[in-house]
């Protein structure tokens, strides 16, 4: 008896496994109600739909480089290499993966200025639509503002930036529309020129800046907007070192982006960033006009109008700006 | 070792194989659903007809229904949208075993609604209506594109295709489960 009963179980598992296939297309059907005798009815013809499609990598749940964010919600990269609208941080998470899924986001910026040049690049890596880690490198081209500073002609400054951000709160699209998307950040920035930034009178060469953003895209006036509190003691972004010669120190600074959908693909804006002074350079507030357009979904052109005031005692330092990036 | 062998062997020598043009639904208890031929919809459960399901309030400018083409227009693109994502490799697995003839009307009253356009929303409320889905925020986001791109090809200004979104994107409180 024992012997056909474990037949029976053995001969069960066999219809089981025989028969996986098809009772994977019957999802509805109770395995245990196959009863033993019985073979299992062949898959119902089901009607043609697409095959699910299999986008990036998979390992385990997790996908990679398969996207799904809506276009233009990964931001543009910074010029401190975190996502946001240029030069103010904004909530969003770079690279265009959703929850369960991992991005990346990888972008070239230049600006033009009077008396200065700016090139950075950098990379970020996207974590679900929840976490962000950045990196970017930045070179600040003195040209002949070099000489004339004692730096030597053509002498260029360098800025590494690490940063991380945290979605803790909300969403840029979805829900409530009074409730923002909301992050924490910090950006750890290292100056390449430690000495100078010390000759100036910067009390470091390496600072920490911890940033609060609120971003939200108003549907009904299709309006972005965003407030970030930074908290700060970087000088130029930390190109100039961090703090200042009378010790001081860490201050509160405001970033606000104002941005207008023309098209899922094209949106025009403007933004403005405070800034201390803490080596009584004159060191101004900026601001820039930008637009931004998605010329696919992985490729976003940024061209603006930036107005960084005074630089290192060289006044009305405004210019243009130009950013690529590449995101998937 | 080898009796449990040969006895399932035996065993599944012995099994019969079903007879031909056996109803397997009916084998299995499976209910055969039949479309009313007025609607072409499967009949639902009984449930409360209310406006207030569509979720959001209807909109106070005349002229934004206007820029869908009206009523027609709003149906239009409401079927255009299903139809877009029944074929979206991405989001086509949660449409699959739903009435579509259905989600067609129920869309249209939907929007048509929201949009001021002289509809009554007959349809489930939003969280009974997708329970079950295990719908995501990256679901949403291709419905979203496939709405937008039924919008497009019915050339409504990007602003009002927005307005639109806005009165849908905070039902994603009851849409999104997972």
């Amino acid at each position: 008896m024992w012997l056909a009963t474990l037949g029976m179980s053995l001969s069960l598992l066999c219809i089981a496994a025989a028969c996986q296939a098809a009772a994977g297309a019957l999802p509805e059907l109770p395995a245990g109600d196959a009863a033993p005798g019985a073979t299992v009815p062949p898959a119902v013809a089901a009607e043609p739909s697409p095959e699910p499609e299999e986008r990036g990598l998979k390992i385990g749940r997790t996908r990679l480089l398969a996207g799904g964010k809506l276009l233009l919600t990964n931001g543009i990269t910074t010029v401190e290499g975190a996502s946001g609208g240029g030069i103010a941080s904004w909530a969003t998470i770079a690279g265009r993966q959703m929850g369960g899924g991992i991005g990346v986001s990888a972008h070239a910026t230049g600006i033009e200025l009077p008396d200065f040049g700016w090139r950075s690049a950098g990379a970020a890596l996207g974590i679900g639509d929840r976490l962000e880690l950045s990196f970017a490198r930045a070179d600040f081209d003195t040209r002949d503002a070099g000489a004339l500073l004692g730096l030597g002609q053509g002498y260029t400054l360098g800025l590494d930036s690490f940063g991380a951000k945290l979605r803790i709160a909300g969403d840029l699209v979805y829900g409530e529309a009074w409730l923002p998307q909301i992050a924490v950040g910090i950006e750890h920035k290292r100056s390449r020129d430690g000495a100078v930034a010390r000759a100036l009178g910067a009390a470091s060469d390496e600072g920490t800046d911890v940033t609060l953003s609120a971003t939200k895209l108003l549907l009904a006036r299709s309006l972005l907007v965003n407030a970030t509190l930074r908290y700060t003691r970087a000088n130029q972004l930390g190109l100039l070192g961090f703090g200042g010669p009378d010790g001081a120190g860490r201050a509160v600074q405001f970033e606000g982006s104002l941005g207008y959908q023309l098209s899922r693909r094209a949106v025009i804006g403007a933004e403005f960033r405070s800034k201390p002074d803490n080596l009584g350079l004159g060191e101004d507030d900026w601001m820039d006009l930008f637009a931004a357009y998605a010329l696919t979904d992985a490729l976003t052109l940024t061209a603006a109008y930036v107005d960084l005031g005074s630089v290192a005692t060289f006044s009305d330092q405004r210019g243009g700006y130009l950013s690529v990036q590449l995101a998937f | 070792m080898l009796s449990i062998t040969t006895a399932a062997a035996v065993l599944m020598v012995l099994q019969q194989a079903p007879a031909e043009g056996t109803d397997w639904d009916k084998a299995f208890g499976v209910e055969e659903r039949v479309r009313d031929p007025e609607t072409g919809e499967f009949p639902v459960d009984p449930y409360e007809q209310d406006n207030a399901n569509a979720g959001a309030a209807p909109s106070e400018d005349p002229r934004l229904a206007a820029a869908f083409g009206g009523r027609e227009g709003i149906k239009r693109i409401a079927a255009r949208t299903v139809e877009l994502s029944e074929a979206d490799p991405r989001i086509a697995a949660i449409f699959a075993g739903h009435d579509m003839v259905r989600l067609k009307r129920t869309l249209g009253e939907q929007l048509c609604y929201l949009l001021d356009a002289g509809c009554d929303y007959t349809g489930r409320d939003m969280r009974t209506a997708h329970a079950e889905m295990g719908v995501t925020k990256a679901d949403l986001n291709a419905l979203v594109e496939n709405l937008q791109a039924a919008m497009r090809e019915a050339r409504v200004p990007f602003a009002a295709q927005n307005r639109l979104l806005a009165k849908l994107a905070p039902m994603s409180r009851e849409v999104v489960t997972r």
